[in-house]
């Protein structure tokens, strides 16, 4: 009974969340300088006036304001996000088509930032004071100062255009149609290095330092210092009584996190050419392309509740009491 | 007042973040002295390398000083983050205020929506609000404002709800003051401490906002910024490291400088949690 519970609470949390997104959504066109009717069309682009008058009766403008906004919610609901005049397409058709490449960019890095932030931290943690702590803990204070754009240029800087070692931008060569399907994965996943890393790296930084601070309370518990009376090893104490308990907060903090990760792989896909939400997002402000705008803000959200329940799966995963509760 | 000096300078972060700050700040102010042309204007060959003609750090594309545009960068990055802080400092104190105090329903709407808010990217949203309000200073400094309160809201709430227990606030409401005066005599004072941390935080993360805006394309058009630097340099960091590279290093070390003396303000006004 609980666990129905549970779940209708997070649906109508969710859908409670998507409403308020959209509604920030609408406000935000009739909020704008100017006519909404001149918005959806663009700003430069089209300034026909029987054009204009056109979009002024499919999206209702002559309606009240309540009218268009159920009109509205009514569209959001069936994901018509509306039509982009400058790309001639449908929003979410154009959105669909770019999904793929940033649910591959952002989870990898998202899982990397996890798995290497409770590495590093950890270690840094368990040697307090020690060098490598000094070093981790340097790296992380600076790395969270840097914007993560330009880390992605000097890493590209270094690692393709000093090393070549891999492509400064793209998702795959240019010949790829006449890969073979393994050959084509290899050539994306060299291509995703350089930015899955970029993006990673920033947040890796934060969970170290969260890692590291919660490692170093958990050491201080009655259950370790049990354990370690016991006479148990320095490693399975750590990996039987410490880790799963430090991570815990770690990964919630991730979860809360996912927001500011999607927002870092616009800047990341717009500087590696990444063809997904991100990039389209950029070329969409260049163009000042609204409808792809606000249908991209609209997806990008839904993205970060997903990633959120993902978070509390992995955080159920790893420390079991939780689904115990 | 002396003891909290001496506790924030005591830890190296506090000295070498203050000095750069100091830096930076310098830089802002005096940069119609140091650079009295603007940094929009030709002054040398384009793509000069860094040291040659005059420039210390080169020229860009056009021939712009980098030199002059890193100096008069600071201007609008120290601006926009503070003001946009301000900002985000007046809607998430209030909210948060409102929410500790009030409690019950009020406080629950409030937590809710705060939390909505902080699922929302807020990078993407902020984006959104600059390109169709049309860039400028105000309108960033707005947008910026506008996704950076909820992490204050929440801190807000939870030191309200905690001081707002304390006898004081009792006494201070038995005597018949009004609750706008007991929150802002009784319970801010003694809320605010953590609250001008995360707020020196916010700061620093409102920069790193501001200088992705104008990397993407979405700066006052009127004002040199850093991101804008960047963004211009990048299609040709193949042949000219150093349009990309300095600029870059200005936002590092300010953001550096603004968490460091975050961080050693967080040691010298709560000198408790640092102890323990």
């Amino acid at each position: 009974m609980t666990v129905v519970k549970s779940i209708l609470g997070k649906v109508t949390g969710i859908a409670f969340a998507i409403l308020v997104i959209a509604s920030i959504n609408f406000a935000l066109v009739h909020s704008a300088p100017g006519d909404p009717a001149l918005v959806i069309a663009g700003q430069s682009g089209a300034t026909d006036a029987q054009f204009i008058e056109q979009i002024r009766r499919d999206y209702g403008l002559d309606q009240p304001w309540y009218v268009q906004y159920a009109s509205y919610l009514k569209k959001v609901v069936t994901l018509d996000l509306g039509y982009s005049i400058r790309q001639r397409a449908d929003v979410s058709a154009l959105i669909l088509e770019r999904l793929g490449p940033t649910l591959l960019l952002t989870i990898s890095a998202f899982l990397l930032s996890l798995i290497g932030g409770v590495f590093f931290g950890a270690l840094a943690g368990l040697r307090q004071g020690s060098w490598k702590d000094l070093a981790i803990s340097l790296v992380a204070l600076i790395l969270y100062a840097t914007p993560v754009f330009w880390l992605g240029l000097m890493l590209v800087l270094v690692f393709s255009i000093n090393l070549e070692w891999f492509p400064a931008f793209g998702y795959a060569n240019i010949r790829a149609a006449s890969f073979s399907t393994w050959h084509y994965a290899l050539d994306v996943a060299h291509h995703l290095v350089l930015p899955a890393l970029t993006l990673a790296a920033i947040y890796m930084a934060v969970y170290t330092r969260l890692m590291r601070a919660s490692l170093i309370e958990v050491a201080h518990e009655d259950h370790v210092k049990t354990a370690r009376a016991k006479g148990l090893t320095e490693g399975r104490i750590l990996r039987g009584h410490m880790l799963r308990n430090a991570a815990g907060p770690v990964i919630t903090f991730a979860g809360l996190q996912a927001g500011a990760l999607i927002g870092g792989a616009v800047v990341v896909e717009t500087v590696f050419s990444w063809p997904g939400l991100g990039r389209l997002t950029f070329d969409s402000v260049t163009a000042r392309d609204y409808p792809v705008l606000l249908g991209l803000f609209l997806v990008m959200s839904i993205l970060v509740i997903a990633i959120n329940l993902l978070t509390d799966l992995i955080h159920r995963l790893v420390d079991p009491r939780i689904g115990a509760r | 007042m002396s003891q909290f000096l001496k506790t924030f300078l005591r830890r190296p972060a506090g000295a070498v973040g203050l000095t750069l700050l100091v830096l930076v700040a310098a830089m802002a102010i005096f940069a119609p002295l140091i650079y009295p042309a603007s940094p929009w204007e030709m002054s040398g060959i384009p793509f000069s390398r860094p040291g040659e003609n005059g420039m210390l750090m080169g020229a860009d594309t056009l021939g712009r000083d980098i030199a002059a545009g890193v100096v008069h960068g600071a201007r609008v990055s120290i601006v926009i983050g503070i003001a946009s802080t301000l900002t985000a400092l007046l809607i998430g104190v209030t909210l948060g205020c409102i929410a500790g105090y009030a409690g019950g329903m009020v406080d629950g709407a409030i937590v809710r929506f705060t939390e909505i808010f902080q699922t929302i990217p807020n990078f993407v949203l902020a984006i959104l609000l600059v390109a169709i309000l049309t860039p400028s200073i105000g309108t960033i400094i707005l947008a910026i404002g506008l996704v950076s309160w909820p992490p204050l809201a929440r801190l807000t709430r939870a030191q309200v709800r905690s001081v707002s227990t304390r006898e004081f606030v009792q006494a201070a409401r038995c005597q018949g003051q009004s609750t706008l005066s007991v929150v802002v005599r009784h319970v801010l004072p003694n809320a605010v401490s953590p609250i001008i941390v995360l707020g020196a935080m916010t700061v620093a993360a409102a920069i790193l906002i501001e200088a992705a805006l104008s990397f993407m394309g979405l700066g006052d058009p009127n004002f040199m910024s850093w991101g804008y630097m960047i963004g211009a340099g990048r299609t040709v960091i193949r042949q000219a490291w150093w349009m990309s590279v300095f600029p870059g290093l200005a936002i590092l070390t300010t953001v550096i400088a603004i968490n460091l003396v975050g961080e050693a303000l967080n040691d010298a006004l709560n000198p408790r949690i640092s102890r323990a």
